[in-house]
């Protein structure tokens, strides 16, 4: 049975102020792809906390991204994130940021290419209007500039 | 808000609740406790295979707020972490201020040397 994350996620920060869920009920937006997925240019961002290098870490409500450079391995790459347990995506960032298997997924064809750079922010954010208002144009922003074809999130 | 913008997006899931909730244009779920919704640490066979599944659902969703879910079962013989996911002590730690800096002042040394 899938877990019931809401009630929860309620328990966990009950000495917070009660969260307010976002919940759309309206029909979600809808853009067609245009193309085979097979001929994308795909962008990958993961909110999984992840850092490259010496980026800066992310502090509390950051609705800053970082950028990821597709050629990344595991050495270049941190975890930096307070809401999940992150033990194993700092063994292997492929748990929530699978920039290896995208690179293979690109080689063998089932992509058109992978985009460089990847993405990645620290998904603990609890205002939603700073993710609406701040982080989801600017990435909106910096996909169009980079004329990305499909857009693959992964949370954590 | 990037869909809307035109770029068409795809989100990985393994919270049912939340996704149903926020309702994406397109999601794929996967039963997986959090932390791991691309798959195991070092089994990337595993994590190639549902990236791919997760990846050809942009072109079968055709419905705008469709959840494909994908078969993947974390361990058949032990389901227990669905009681304990997400619940006590899950949370970890919040470094202090100082231990952050420190443990970021020493990542940037690391790097900075082979930069």
């Amino acid at each position: 049975m899938p877990v019931e994350y809401i009630p929860r996620t309620r328990e966990l920060y009950r000495d917070y102020a009660p969260y307010r869920w976002v919940v759309n009920t309206d029909t979600p937006p809808w853009t067609p792809l245009t193309r085979p997925i097979s001929q994308c240019r795909v962008a990958l961002i993961s909110s999984g906390g992840i850092l490259y290098r010496d980026q800066p870490r992310f502090h509390r409500e950051d609705a800053t991204y970082r950028e990821i450079p597709k050629d990344a391995v595991q050495a270049d790459l941190d975890v930096w994130h307070f809401g999940y347990r992150t033990a194993d995506a700092r063994a292997d960032h492929n748990c929530v940021f699978p920039l290896a298997r995208m690179r293979e997924l690109e080689a063998d064809g089932t992509i058109g290419e992978l985009a460089d750079p990847a993405y990645s922010f620290m998904g603990g954010i609890y205002s939603a209007r700073k993710v609406r208002d701040e982080l989801a144009p600017r990435l909106a922003d910096e996909l169009k500039r980079r004329r990305i074809d499909a857009f693959y999130l992964v949370p954590a | 808000m990037v869909e809307a913008a035109g770029i068409p997006t795809l989100c990985m899931t393994s919270a049912l609740d939340i996704t149903r909730a926020v309702n994406p244009p397109r999601a794929v779920f996967v039963n997986f406790p959090l932390g791991h919704q691309t798959g195991k640490p070092h089994q990337p066979d595993l994590q190639r295979q549902i990236v791919r599944d997760a990846l050809r659902a942009f072109e079968t969703i055709r419905q705008p707020g469709t959840i494909v879910e994908l078969p993947y079962v974390w361990d058949p013989q032990d389901r227990t972490w669905e009681e304990t996911d997400y619940t006590g002590n899950f949370l970890p730690p919040r470094p202090e201020k100082e231990d952050a800096d420190r443990i970021e002042a020493e990542r940037r040394a690391r790097f900075a040397e082979i930069k």
